[in-house]
């Protein structure tokens, strides 16, 4: 490697780190606690379409491990309407 | 009763090995009655690293099996007289481990030790669920490294889920060894700095092993590094991350840039 090329060159562990990051975002889903997260999913969509109409595919319900606590985020997309209560 | 702990990581190669050695001779340098037993039945090679390899004679399969005692296949070190070695067989494959037979194993050793050291075989197969089966805590071995950071990942989740611990609706104790680390690349963005690997891996650090000629000239001589030589920057973290299973808070330090100017200059080593 040239001494010009050693100096120029971009560092590339922002790239493992970001790369990372979404992997395990996905494969934690995927593998680890997708029982539960499917339950989950379930449960909470039918209390939801108690009360409003809701599509099954705009709703993501996500796991993220912390150290001490663990997050459940769960993102809904109630269309404009969806207030009123299903038919 | 003693603490159970496995050593495990997934991908192969980090230094399982060769920690679970310098681990448990640390703890037993400290006067602590360790056991360390090697669960990569088939490619047995903590006699090696241990300086063991012509005195094993029985091994877990043949206690497993009821064709040796315990007793009988224990190995004692020579150089600490409370750090002994449970060899894996070499000779038989991994379906020679049973459920029954790994739980009565560990739980006679846990009665007999302060500490029962686990070397996991790489993989999430059977050797390594079963090494992890029984285990009161975790450490996940893991490099700076995209591949090593993703199984670890793996290994968390099935820490979390498939243990005893885990099925008994109980919280597993885990902790990140980052071995290998190279400060100076890590310093110019070629290696995941120490914060990216626990922020993407969410467990506490037990220490940080750095990157050392001092492991292979261990393993060479068939010594833990941790009495190899009990100065050299890898036994230092080795001794710390003893202490710190033990419960005492020293902080952690990244481990040594401690060359100077000239040193930077002239002692830069292809790790």
């Amino acid at each position: 490697m040239n001494f010009k090329r050693f100096f120029s060159r971009p560092a590339s562990a922002p790239a493992a780190r970001e790369r990372l990051q979404v992997l395990l975002a996905h494969e934690r889903v995927a593998n680890g606690d997708s029982d539960l997260l499917k339950t989950l999913r379930d449960e909470i969509m039918a209390v939801i379409a108690k009360h409003m109409q809701v599509d099954g595919d705009k709703v993501s319900v996500k796991m993220e491990r912390g150290a001490s606590v663990s997050t459940l985020a769960v993102d809904i997309e109630v269309p404009f309407d969806g207030g009123k209560k299903a038919a | 009763m003693g603490k159970v702990i496995v050593v495990t990581s997934g991908k192969g190669g980090v230094g399982k090995t060769t920690s679970s050695a310098a681990l448990g001779a640390a703890l037993a340098q400290n006067g602590d009655k360790v056991v360390v037993v090697d669960f990569d039945v088939g490619l047995r090679n903590l006699d090696l690293v241990m300086g063991a390899e012509r005195r094993v004679v029985y091994d877990l399969v043949n206690v497993i099996q009821g064709e040796a005692k315990l007793a009988q296949a224990l190995i004692r070190d020579k150089r600490l007289e409370t750090l002994y070695l449970l060899p894996a067989s070499q000779t038989r494959d991994k379906d020679n481990l049973t459920p029954e037979g790994v739980e009565k194993v560990i739980t006679a050793l846990r009665k007999a030790f302060d500490w029962v050291i686990c070397d996991s075989p790489a993989g999430i197969e059977r050797g390594a669920t079963l090494a992890m089966r029984h285990a009161d805590v975790a450490i996940v071995v893991t490099n700076p490294e995209v591949s090593s950071v993703r199984d670890s990942d793996r290994i968390i989740g099935l820490l979390d889920s498939k243990t005893l611990k885990a099925e008994q609706g109980e919280r597993m104790e885990k902790h990140l060894l980052l071995t290998r680390f190279d400060p100076a690349r890590a310093e110019r963005g070629d290696m995941l700095k120490v914060e990216d690997v626990l922020e993407i891996l969410s467990i506490p650090l037990l220490g940080i092993i750095p990157e050392s000629m001092d492991v292979l000239r261990a393993s060479n001589v068939g010594a833990p590094v941790t009495l190899a030589d009990n100065k050299s920057a890898p036994a230092v973290a080795y001794f710390d991350a003893a202490r710190r299973l033990k419960g005492e808070t020293i902080p952690v330090t990244v481990p040594g840039d401690k060359r100077g100017f000239f040193g930077k200059i002239f002692g830069r080593k292809a790790a």
